[in-house]
């Protein structure tokens, strides 16, 4: 059970937050001697793997590091190409270590303008009327989950498929959104938010949400008292409160 | 509970069978518009999926839900993609996908010489087989409206 990344879209389709809270997982390290048994290409300013799968290491995995130093797309640490480098028998044996490639921020950004796309396709091929865009997809590693508000901007959050209460999160996410976000006088409307009461990790989601921000507020609050917001009824406890 | 639609396309991209039962608003472009969006709409959410996805995938893309539909798809290894869109309270229909597939394509269409594939399917036992089963699933109802 698990969050994986927050996205906040803005009404162009353009990406003004993101968040990632996973740790890399099913990385393969390995050494080689020389004639290398994997095939690698090159793809997106990465080298991938595009045949010879095996113990862990699968297609479309990337080269991330050799010889425990990471690359740098498809160069090495360096400054060397990758695939030359690995061509050349005086480097071997190597360590290589392989694993899904990570998103670029260039990436996410693109990511999030083509989700801003099938929104909208989503709800003019929709058989009833009136139908939103896309709500929630699943796949069999994780679901999104994305939740538009009537000004247009698309909170989405990407979760472990047997994850509940996603929906309570968005709202949250919504709410700390026009609290930091939308109040703070810095911010300009439509572009990337940087501030830090919004941004900082007090707030954001960990591997193990409960489902409940209510602590971590709390936390923000006390440190930052000259930006409390206007205080209010308490639906559970009747009382006046920040909660 | 019902069924509004179903797609199938092949791997190029072309509509091999489109069906609906109770689909209350059309899309407002021809048919054949409307195909060529759908297929780039799930082309397009393929590779978004598995650009996001934090672990190595094995099915893909499953299901999407908006606030009125669903929209059920299921891709054999061959490329053939089977999509139906339901209402909201469908569970994951993964199988009856498969077996429109594997006991209703392949059977009919694939096996038969005299079926050309790669266009749009002609035969008339495949629609009516097609159009039997969808009818006699436990979510089809035959909802007035």
């Amino acid at each position: 059970m698990a969050i994986f990344s927050v996205y906040v879209v803005n009404k162009a389709g353009g990406l003004i937050y993101q968040l990632d809270s996973y740790a890399p997982r099913a990385e393969a390290e390995k050494t080689f001697s020389y004639p290398l048994d994997l095939l690698l290409k090159l793809h997106d300013e990465r080298v991938l793997v595009a045949f010879g799968q095996r113990d862990g290491i699968r297609v479309g995995h990337a080269v991330l590091a050799i010889n425990g130093m990471d690359v740098n797309g498809k160069y090495t640490a360096d400054g060397k190409e990758v695939l030359e480098y690995l061509a050349n028998p005086a480097n071997y044996p190597v360590s290589i270590r392989f694993g899904r490639p990570r998103l670029t921020s260039n990436e996410k950004l693109m990511l999030a303008s083509m989700f801003h796309s099938l929104f909208a396709i989503g709800s003019q091929l929709s058989p009833e009327q009136g139908s939103s865009g896309i709500e929630m997809l699943e796949t069999d590693t994780f679901k999104l989950h994305c939740f538009q508000t009537l000004t247009g901007i698309k909170f989405v959050v990407l979760a472990d498929p047997r994850q509940a209460g996603i929906d309570s999160l968005l709202r949250k996410i919504y709410e700390i959104y026009s609290d930091f976000a939308l109040k703070n006088p810095f911010y300009s409307l439509e572009m990337p938010i940087r501030a830090s009461l919004f941004t900082q990790p007090s707030w954001a989601p960990d591997p193990s949400w409960c489902g409940c921000f209510a602590g971590g507020r709390r936390q923000l609050y006390w440190l930052h008292k000259s930006l409390q917001p206007p205080r209010r009824l308490c639906s559970s406890c009747n009382a006046w409160q920040w909660c | 509970m019902t069924v509004h639609n179903l797609y199938l396309f092949d791997r190029n991209g072309v509509c091999l069978h489109y069906s609906e039962w109770h689909r209350k608003k059309q899309a407002g472009i021809p048919k054949e518009e409307e195909y060529k969006l759908m297929y780039g709409m799930l082309f397009s959410i393929r590779s978004f999926v598995s650009k996001m996805s934090p672990l190595d995938m094995k099915d893909g893309f499953l299901a999407f839900q908006t606030s009125r539909y669903k929209l059920h798809y299921y891709e054999t290894p061959t490329g053939i993609k089977v999509v139906m869109n339901t209402d909201l309270g469908v569970g994951p229909i993964r199988d009856v996908l498969h077996h429109i597939y594997s006991a209703l394509y392949v059977e009919l269409v694939v096996k038969n010489p005299l079926c050309p594939l790669g266009q749009t399917v002609q035969s008339e036992l495949f629609r009516c087989r097609l159009d039997s089963y969808v009818r006699s699933l436990p979510f089809f109802s035959a909802r007035a409206g």
